[in-house]
């Protein structure tokens, strides 16, 4: 049997169900690693102890018929957890303990996975690096001082580094599927109203998803049956059959049309992603995968129509943080101060950045110039996507216009680090599915992702196609455990 | 167009937000870089386009309107900046 912690989900839940492994051997492994990964800076809240008590509970009375047996689970920290720190990686929050779970996490544990910890992330998930969070930068396992993209950071350093056997994200723009990318594994935004955003600390409501993040296709499956369900506490939770996704995975992509966009191929795009790129469409076509050219021809507005749509519902999103009925409150002369105080002292740059242009977009006089325009490309931005999958199932791209970059690099560049989206935000926009796979590697051996984009409620369909592709590239991330103290 | 200071004040005074001059001042300037890539929008013509206002095209469910008495009182004070066994405590806001 290979060590505990490189173990995917579906061989430790395996071993569970065989009696090989029990879930408190597997928890202690998680732990006992994590203690020594401290460089990682991936976590912000540990829930060890408690973790332990709770595999032990488990072992006494094993329910084998769950989907997760006594799997330990680290999630990021903008899933609201019952008695358990919940920051969103801001000072605002900072001592902010929820007395209620989120439903995502509430299906974890009902298939009886087990918290091992809340993960660092981007400060309210605005960020494509995890150097905007109040708990400091995340190392991508990869490398050093390389980011591990965000913000989910702190959860794809934590499935590459085995810090835990899966995860879960959130993705408003690209956020599950860039870091993935950047360390090499495997993550999925769903149809928007498929999971509940119930319990998730909101930061733009019409573009937030969680998702799994995990180290093959198949634990991906697996995740997102357990995680995708329709919530009556979540008015955009849409009621619909889900599949058994981890049933009815499967490598047979046959006869599937799948679409290569034009307008991904962007300016000053490194040949190793054009090659990439090239090597997923050959496997495609080896697997029996019909090519078609389409035309996404709004492409290149998806991002400032984010930009515009995204800060403005964050702005209003956000407004909740006055220091009043909860988190850091900073006093004040009067109610107006202690509110602009606690505002100024209590959010990060970037986030008071978003707020600022979310205020501007929706003030009086420049509502129709910005957000109703805004509101309009993006309709045609998800008009370009029904034209396309008129003609094709599914659409391949790169998950990112290149691979992880060095801390510090972009981060007095807003607009340069915004552009590292540009393949992903598109897909929040129109509300649809995308996969993001460990596809390649750069001249530096940095990985490189693939995205697999779906028609709304067809992550069957892109979770197939991934898993062909994956067994066709046979990725091997070789993390070579530099950050591990004795 | 670009965004000057007073702008900068203004919005940041609308978001309940305190900035000092400095702050303001790279501010100003962020916020004109970002405003420089978002006025790209300005290319294309959407006369005739239907602003776009929910993603999932589902109408909203209605419930029942029953009452449900749970006491949260403690749980819903619970994270409270300041302590106080039933109320939020503010700063005085009448004179």
């Amino acid at each position: 049997m290979s060590d505990i912690t490189s173990q995917s989900l579906f061989e430790l839940t395996s071993n569970i169900k065989e009696k090989k492994l029990s879930s408190e051997e597997i928890t202690k492994a998680f732990i006992n690693r994590a203690e020594k990964s401290k460089k990682l800076n991936v976590y912000v809240t540990d829930n060890f102890e408690k973790a332990i008590d709770q595999s032990k509970k488990f072992d006494s009375n094993p329910n084998l018929d769950f989907k997760l047996p006594g799997i330990p689970i680290a999630v990021k920290d903008l899933f609201c957890t019952n008695g358990v720190r919940t920051t969103a990686g801001s000072k605002i929050l900072n001592n902010f303990v929820p007395t209620y779970e989120s439903t995502v996490t509430q299906n974890l544990w009902s298939q009886g996975a087990i918290l091992l910890g809340k993960l660092n992330c981007d400060e309210f998930a605005m960020g494509s690096s995890n150097e905007t969070s109040f708990f400091g930068n995340v190392q991508n396992p990869v490398g050093e001082n390389l980011v591990p993209g965000g913000s989910s950071g702190g959860s794809s350093a934590a499935v590459a580094a085995n810090l835990t056997p899966v995860t879960i994200g959130t993705d408003t723009g690209g956020s599950i599927r860039q870091p993935a990318s950047f360390t090499g594994t495997v993550g999925l935004k769903p149809t928007y109203g498929s999971c509940s955003r119930y319990g998730i600390v909101a930061f733009a409501s019409s573009l937030d998803q969680a998702g799994p993040m995990t180290k093959n296709v198949r634990d991906c499956s697996i995740l997102l049956e357990v995680i995708s369900s329709f919530d009556q506490k979540d008015s955009t939770s849409i009621d619909y059959k889900r599949n058994s996704y981890s049933k009815e995975l499967s490598k047979d992509i046959k006869g599937k049309k799948i679409g290569i966009p034009k307008e991904y191929r962007v300016d000053n795009m490194p040949d190793e992603i054009e090659q990439l790129w090239k090597n997923g469409i050959s496997y495609a076509k080896d697997c029996g995968a019909e090519i078609i050219d389409i035309s996404l021809p709004h492409t290149n507005y998806a991002l400032p129509t984010y930009y515009i749509v995204a800060p403005a519902e964050a702005s209003s999103n956000l407004a909740r943080y006055d220091g009043v009925k909860y988190g850091f409150r900073s006093p004040g002369q009067n109610l107006i101060e202690m509110y602009e105080k606690t505002r100024s002292e209590g959010f990060g740059d970037e986030v008071k950045r978003r707020i600022m242009i979310g205020t501007y977009v929706l003030s009086s006089g420049y509502y129709d110039a910005y957000y109703l325009k805004a509101q309009k490309v993006r309709q045609l931005i998800k008009k370009d996507f029904d034209d396309a999958f008129s003609k094709v199932d599914a659409i391949l791209t790169p998950s990112t216009p290149s691979s992880a970059f060095k801390i510090g690099e972009k981060t007095n560049d807003p607009v340069s680090m915004y552009l590292n989206d540009i393949f992903t935000v598109p897909i929040n926009l129109a509300g649809l599915p995308g996969i993001s796979i460990p596809a390649g590697k750069d001249k530096n051996n940095y990985p490189l992702g693939l995205q697999v984009i779906g028609k709304p409620f067809d992550e069957q369909n892109i979770l197939n196609i991934s898993y062909a592709l994956e067994d066709k590239i046979n990725f091997k991330n070789d993390i070579s455990d530099w950050w591990l103290s004795e | 167009m670009s965004i000057d200071l007073k702008t900068v004040k203004h919005i940041s005074k609308l978001a309940r937000i305190s900035i000092d001059d400095e702050k303001a001042n790279k501010l100003k300037g962020d916020l004109n870089n970002i405003f420089e890539f978002i006025e790209k929008l300005n290319e294309l013509n959407t006369d005739n386009v239907q602003a776009l206002t929910s993603i999932a095209e589902t109408t909203l469910r209605f419930r029942k309107d029953e009452i449900k008495s749970e006491n949260i009182r403690e749980k819903i004070l619970k994270n409270s900046p300041e302590e106080n066994k039933d109320f939020f405590v503010v700063p005085k806001v009448v004179e």
